[in-house]
């Protein structure tokens, strides 16, 4: 699945293509970030768990190497065996050398978006072992050969007709159904059937309590249950930044998560796994992968925070018309364009830039990351360190060197007036100048305000 | 090795000591903690009943479900039948469990692995019963905390509904992958 990366503004032009689906994805997008207000206004003490949320996570990465080894303690106490990948190929490897001591051919998996920032399926899928991802969301973009597209609506790009057509191409489902509840059961029969005969349980994880060694999942569809209940060996993968010191913090992130990711009050399951069952077998993957840099880096370690609830997805404009695929990143919208520098400033040096840094997202934070702060401080890493491309970093140049002498700036408006008079048509050439694309420009004034105020304000 | 390039990694790059917050005693400010599950659970696809200590749940089981053939019932069931039903855990219509307790602001109740018999039981089930204590009912998830959390069970799970997902869509559906249906019933002592 690794092609060449398109730039997000010619991937959301294509996105934009088609109007009538973009503002179907806006709405149903906004309509997820509405559910979010409705019930978190139902809870008069939301913003003291914002900053309880947000100052646990502070500590805990305060102290995150302490944390780390006390939860690998207790996890060890507990019977379960503890691994530790540096990135995401010792991630991949340490996965799949369990797979091969077990000599696991079935593998069933609940979503993990860590497992999709490794790429684990495409690296086991080339060792010819078949991975079948049971949330509904991502088993409908894994037969279509997409990744998610929002991390927590995988699929929230397709529409039921199109979803029809995936079942009925891989499912035998009747051709052009598209009742979600039909296609829903159908898809609940064909995983069943992937539960049941499932060697090993690939599932991420939401919350790891440091004291207990305890990891704890959080689904709707009870597909992480599911799998690690039925299967001999369950894989929990977790990055590092999944610790929290004490269970009762747990209250804390619980209250918070489902309600802020998709409007409801919890989810249907919130599984604590402490020990392994009698005669199965439990593993943790704690994963790095870039975050103890992302640590280091002083203006961006609070990213670490993130709960992964999706909000800010729901509520950025820029990501509800572009769709998630744009982002190139396993995990879109502005909290992946904060994260995604850290791990590849090449690849990922547009993502900052897909935002109009209206806040909005900084505003829906449970744990009260500044998303769009972060995203502004990305665009001054990425431009000081040669990332941005010379014609922006150009334009920015001249607009600056305008912008601070006001001879310049009075000089350079005058001339930009009478050149918008003669020549509308070159300020609008799309081609020449892409602001132009969904704009037009009004019918510039004669003279500016200055000008204006010099000739009659000065005389009353 | 991977650990120790890490944890070195964490400890040179981690910021200053920021302090642990200590949890506020948060009121759930619903008086009737009843109305709050009911309505919670209501809202999560399952259904709330409220019986009076004594009322034998087999019965009403039956009633709720009279299709159901294979029947689990670790509240008032038949031991005997229990154990030969489980051995075939993926054919088994309805599991009837005691839960610990139950939370106000979200109708999640608390089961351990003691409480499931078996961990798969709550999930593979094509309709799942809890059975709870009225008087277990608390208000928000500090309360239900307070009570269950230093337990430490090898493993625990808030339920909180039937099994659902509104992933084609956005369309809410009943009976994902796990139960279809939930009913819990609320004995009144």
């Amino acid at each position: 699945m690794e092609t060449k990366t398109i730039p997000h503004a010619e991937a959301a032009t294509k996105f934009l293509a088609n109007p009538a689906r973009v503002q179907w994805h806006d709405e149903t997008l906004w309509f997820v970030r509405y559910k979010r207000d409705k019930i978190v206004n139902e809870i008069p003490e939301w913003e003291q768990l914002r900053n309880l949320a947000s100052q646990i996570k502070e500590h805990t990465l305060s102290q995150l190497d302490q944390y780390l080894e006390q939860f690998e303690a207790a996890a060890q106490a507990n019977g379960v065996i503890v691994h530790w990948a540096a990135d995401a190929a010792d991630h991949n490897r340490i996965v799949h050398s369990i797979l091969q001591q077990h000599n696991a051919r079935k593998i069933v998996k609940s979503k993990s978006m860590l497992t999709e920032e490794c790429h684990l399926n495409p690296y086991l899928e080339a060792q010819g072992i078949e991975v079948v991802d049971t949330d509904l969301g991502e088993r409908i973009v894994q037969l279509n050969k997409e990744m998610p597209s929002h991390i927590v609506l995988p699929a929230i790009h397709i529409k039921k007709e199109e979803v029809g057509e995936i079942f009925h191409q891989h499912l035998g489902t009747e051709k052009g159904a598209s009742d979600p509840l039909y296609l829903a059961l159908a898809a609940r029969e064909h995983l069943r059937q992937k539960f049941l005969a499932a060697d090993i349980a690939i599932t991420g994880v939401n919350f790891a309590v440091a004291e207990t060694g305890a990891i704890v999942v959080c689904t709707n569809e009870g597909n992480a249950d599911l799998g690690a209940h039925l299967a001999k060996v369950h894989i929990a993968c977790m990055g590092i930044e999944k610790l929290i010191p004490r269970t009762e913090h747990l209250s804390v992130f619980l209250r918070m998560l489902a309600r802020n990711a998709t409007g409801q009050n919890i989810t249907a399951y919130s599984s604590h796994f402490r020990k392994p069952a009698p005669g199965q077998e439990m593993h943790i993957v704690i994963v790095d992968n870039g975050r103890t840099t992302q640590l280091g880096r002083e203006a961006f370690r609070n990213s670490l925070k993130c709960i992964r609830c999706g909000a800010c997805l729901n509520t950025c404009p820029v990501y509800r018309r572009s769709g998630g695929h744009s982002y190139h990143n396993a995990t879109a919208g502005p909290i992946g364009a904060i994260l995604a520098p850290n791990l590849d400033m090449r690849k990922n040096a547009d993502l900052p830039f897909a935002s109009t840094l209206c806040g909005s997202c900084t505003d829906v934070c449970p744990v009260k990351i500044d998303i769009h702060n972060q995203l502004y401080q990305w665009r001054q890493v990425l431009t000081q360190e040669g990332y941005v491309p010379a014609a922006k970093t150009a334009s920015m140049k001249a607009m600056a060197s305008v912008l601070s002498s006001p001879a310049r700036y009075s000089f350079a408006g005058k001339w930009a007036r009478k050149f918008l008079r003669w020549f509308p048509s070159l300020a609008l050439n799309k081609r020449l100048n892409p602001w132009a694309k969904q704009r037009d420009l009004p019918t510039p004034p004669k003279e500016s305000f200055r000008e204006w105020y010099q000739k009659n304000g000065g005389n009353q | 090795m991977s650990r120790d390039k890490i944890l070195a990694a964490a400890r040179q790059n981690k910021p200053a000591p920021v302090p642990l917050p200590e949890i506020p005693a948060f009121a759930w400010p619903a008086e009737d903690l009843l109305a709050s599950f009911s309505a919670a659970l209501e809202k999560s696809g399952g259904k709330a009943n409220l019986v009076k200590a004594g009322t034998p749940i087999a019965p009403a089981v039956k009633a709720l479900y009279p299709e159901a053939q294979r029947i689990v019932n670790y509240v008032d069931g038949d031991t005997a039948v229990n154990e030969q039903l489980v051995q075939d855990p993926a054919a088994i219509d309805v599991v009837v469990l005691k839960g610990q307790l139950g939370v106000a602001e979200n109708a999640a109740i608390w089961l351990t692995d003691w409480d499931c018999a078996n961990r798969v039981l709550p999930f593979l089930t094509q309709h799942l019963v809890l059975v709870i204590d009225k008087d277990t009912l608390v208000g928000n998830m500090h309360h239900a905390y307070a009570v269950m959390g230093q337990q430490n069970p090898a493993y625990g799970v808030f339920i909180a509904g039937p099994s659902k997902t509104a992933d084609i869509e956005q369309s809410l559906v009943i009976g994902a992958h796990g139960p279809r249906s939930m009913q819990v019933f609320l004995i009144e002592r």
